[in-house]
């Protein structure tokens, strides 16, 4: 079986992040960079299913140059090989472009299983993986908490709020992941040592063939005009007690529209 | 806090980090006075940084001693107490230079995998501390292998060992024409030995270190390491790599508290301003990030020696003396700067300033490294 996981390098989720003025983007200098919280359960899944089933999993990162520190991350804990497509001209892409710029890397490789982490932590729009099923033209199976393979059958448990939904697809098809699903390995000392002499295929746009009018921060469908930082938190308003206290709070809230 | 940039262990410092994560402060506050990191020793040795010097052939990771060094370093760097499993580092070099071909096969491959630990280590007894050669527990042939009789003194992780390095007399001190001669190193399993009596001993840090005593206690005869009688060399031969080893828990220990106190140095207000904008707080912390930094160059010197295979005896010594000294500077400065703070054991610097004082007494005393430095790097008289 031969599955791709597409991770991704965000802000360390407890840093402050901050965006550029020059170009309302994302300052990724601001803040160390670490591999998606859920992109790590989606690489763990991959490495159990190859471990089970036999075969071999491929990262795929599109990212800065920073970023293949996310992919060698993922070579550490066991992926076998990786695939960086790194290019000024992808900066400041929206979803959809990523998604055309990752579908395109991904088509023609023969991957059965297309895994992602269900959303990333810094832009947690969770449309990813759905939109590079569309443009594969493949079987989207998100939100998984259990995964299955069996010959070319894939069975999925779909979380949902009160319980999960039992989804199946004929491969290849794309996977998204929730945390549920399992408990990431820890990179082991063989494993980082190891991931030293695994190759990266690194690609630019156009050794990647995409259009690069579909790409980058003027391709992108929305435009970020201004932002400001979040304003200070304001005093809070204290109803003191006079025996009318349940009045009180209740005029409050009717005030400002909560009840 | 960084303090010698070397890019190639950026991804192994980032792979400890990420196991240490787990086990924050809190962790290791809560198992003081007396408990053992289980969870964490667990952990580290799952993801195989424990078998990081056990050769690729038996399993294990094949590291250099710069690379083990860094592993140790991170786990102090965290806030973490690499203590509770640093031995196993310290004593490979011992068995694996010296052991036979089948006390590697018997041992290394369960180390490398994790169901052995080999984390005791019993030289030290009560009336033989830094001279050795003194000591009075003895190993004498017997048909069925070697009786010990004897008594050891800061065995550490007796308890939480499954095998024993140990070095004890096989000829009495006054037998031999020199003191070093007669001591013979031998490891075995501990678990199931008869006669073996291992008391605990509560220190001023956590640190699981146990009196052992040996009442007619029997060991196979393969238990003997090499040669009879040649044990204090191969003893010997495993101090450069531990007086390395040292010093990079040193390191990480001033890292960790260097930068909790720069942090509250820049944070705290009294008089209207931070703390550290005063000389009197900032300078000291300057000074012991510039000791931290020599003996970090000193220490990486010693430990590419090491690995290129030359003889780095005055290197690693010195490393041990510069960052034992430089970590107990750094923490006395950050419990200054944070003034009353610092003695609340929830911040945790008087918990490393404790843990870290250690390192200027043992393994090692520096009183010894310097009458080492002055008699063999020197060449002044011996002193002792
Ligand atoms: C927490 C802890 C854990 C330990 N773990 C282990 C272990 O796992 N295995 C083990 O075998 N040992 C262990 N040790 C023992 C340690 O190695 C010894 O304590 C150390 O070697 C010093 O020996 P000593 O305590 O007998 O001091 P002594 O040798 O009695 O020395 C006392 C003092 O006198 C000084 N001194 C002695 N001679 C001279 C001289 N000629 N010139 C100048 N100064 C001198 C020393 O430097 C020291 O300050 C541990 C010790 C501690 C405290």
């Amino acid at each position: 079986m031969k599955i791709a996981v597409c991770v991704k390098q965000v802000p360390d989720t407890w840093a402050e992040k901050a965006l550029k003025a020059a170009d309302s983007t994302l300052d990724r200098d601001a803040a160390d960079g670490v591999m998606n919280e859920l992109d790590e359960y989606a690489v763990e899944e991959a490495l159990k299913l190859t471990e089970a089933h036999g075969g071999e999993v491929v990262v795929v990162t599109m990212g800065p140059e920073r970023a293949g520190e996310t992919v060698r991350k993922a070579l550490s804990m066991g992926a076998d090989s990786g695939v960086h497509l790194v290019d000024e001209t992808l900066h400041g892409s929206d979803a959809l472009a990523t998604s055309y710029a990752l579908a395109e890397v991904l088509k023609d490789r023969g991957f059965d299983l297309v895994m992602f982490g269900s959303e990333s932590t810094d832009a947690r729009m969770s449309v990813v993986p759905a939109m590079v099923a569309e443009r594969l033209g493949i079987a989207q199976l998100t939100f998984a908490q259990k995964v299955e393979v069996s010959g070319p059958t894939v069975t999925i448990q779909r979380a949902t709020e009160t319980g999960y939904d039992t989804v199946e697809a004929q491969t290849p098809a794309v996977v998204s992941v929730v945390e549920k699903i399992n408990e990431p390995r820890y990179p082991s000392f063989k494993g980082i040592m190891a991931a030293k002499k695994k190759p990266v295929e690194t690609l630019s746009v156009s050794d990647a063939g995409l259009d690069a009018a579909r790409l980058g921060l003027s391709a992108a469908w929305s435009q970020v005009e201004d932002f400001a930082a979040r304003p200070p938190k304001a005093a809070g308003t204290i109803v003191v007690d006079e025996g009318d206290g349940g009045a009180k709070l209740a005029g409050f809230l009717a005030e400002q529209k909560f009840i | 806090m960084l303090l010698t940039e070397k890019p190639e262990y950026d991804d192994l410092r980032a792979g400890v980090r990420q196991v240490c994560a787990d086990f924050d402060g809190a962790y290791w506050r809560g198992l003081e006075p007396d408990s053992y990191p289980e969870e964490f020793v667990a952990a580290l040795t799952a993801a195989g940084y424990l078998a990081a010097l056990v050769p690729e052939e038996y399993g294990g990771g094949g590291a250099t001693i710069t690379e083990a060094s860094v592993i140790l370093e991170e786990i102090s760097a965290s806030g973490g107490n690499p203590s509770a499993c640093h031995a196993q580092m310290y004593v490979m070099g011992t068995l694996l230079r010296h052991g036979s071909p089948e006390q590697k096969q018997r041992y290394l491959p369960g180390i490398a995998e994790g169901s052995l630990r080999l984390q005791a280590f019993g030289v030290t007894e009560p009336g033989a501390g830094s001279e050795t050669t003194r000591i009075r527990t003895r190993a004498e042939r017997v048909p069925e292998g070697w009786r010990i009789n004897g008594q050891k003194i800061w065995t550490s992780r007796a308890l939480y060992s499954d095998l024993m390095l140990l070095l004890a007399r096989t000829t009495p001190y006054e037998e031999c024409a020199k003191p070093t001669e007669g001591l013979s190193c031998f490891i075995f399993d501990m678990r199931e030995l008869r006669g073996m009596t291992i008391t605990p001993i509560r220190t001023m840090m956590n640190h699981n270190t146990t009196e052992v005593f040996f009442d007619d206690v029997v060991i196979p005869a393969d238990s003997l390491i090499g040669d009879e009688g040649r044990g204090f060399r191969y003893i010997l031969d495993g101090m450069n790599a531990e007086r390395i080893l040292i010093a990079s828990e040193c390191i990480g220990d001033g890292r960790f508290v260097l930068e909790r106190a720069v942090a509250y140095a820049g944070q705290r207000e009294v008089f209207g301003r931070p703390i550290g904008a005063n000389q009197g707080v900032q300078f000291p912390l300057a000074r012991a990030y510039a000791s931290l930094r020599a003996a970090d160059l000193v220490r990486y010197d010693a430990a590419a020696r090491y690995d290129r295979g030359e003889s780095c005896a005055a290197e690693a010594n010195m490393a041990k003396l510069l960052a034992s000294d430089a970590s107990w500077a750094a923490a006395n400065a950050a419990l200054d700067a944070h003034g009353g703070f610092g003695f609340a054991v929830e911040y945790d610097i008087e918990r490393k300033f404790r843990e870290t004082r250690l390192y200027q007494v043992a393994p090692i005393n520096n009183n010894l490294v310097l009458a080492y430095l002055g008699q063999h790097v020197l060449g002044l008289p011996k002193s002792y």
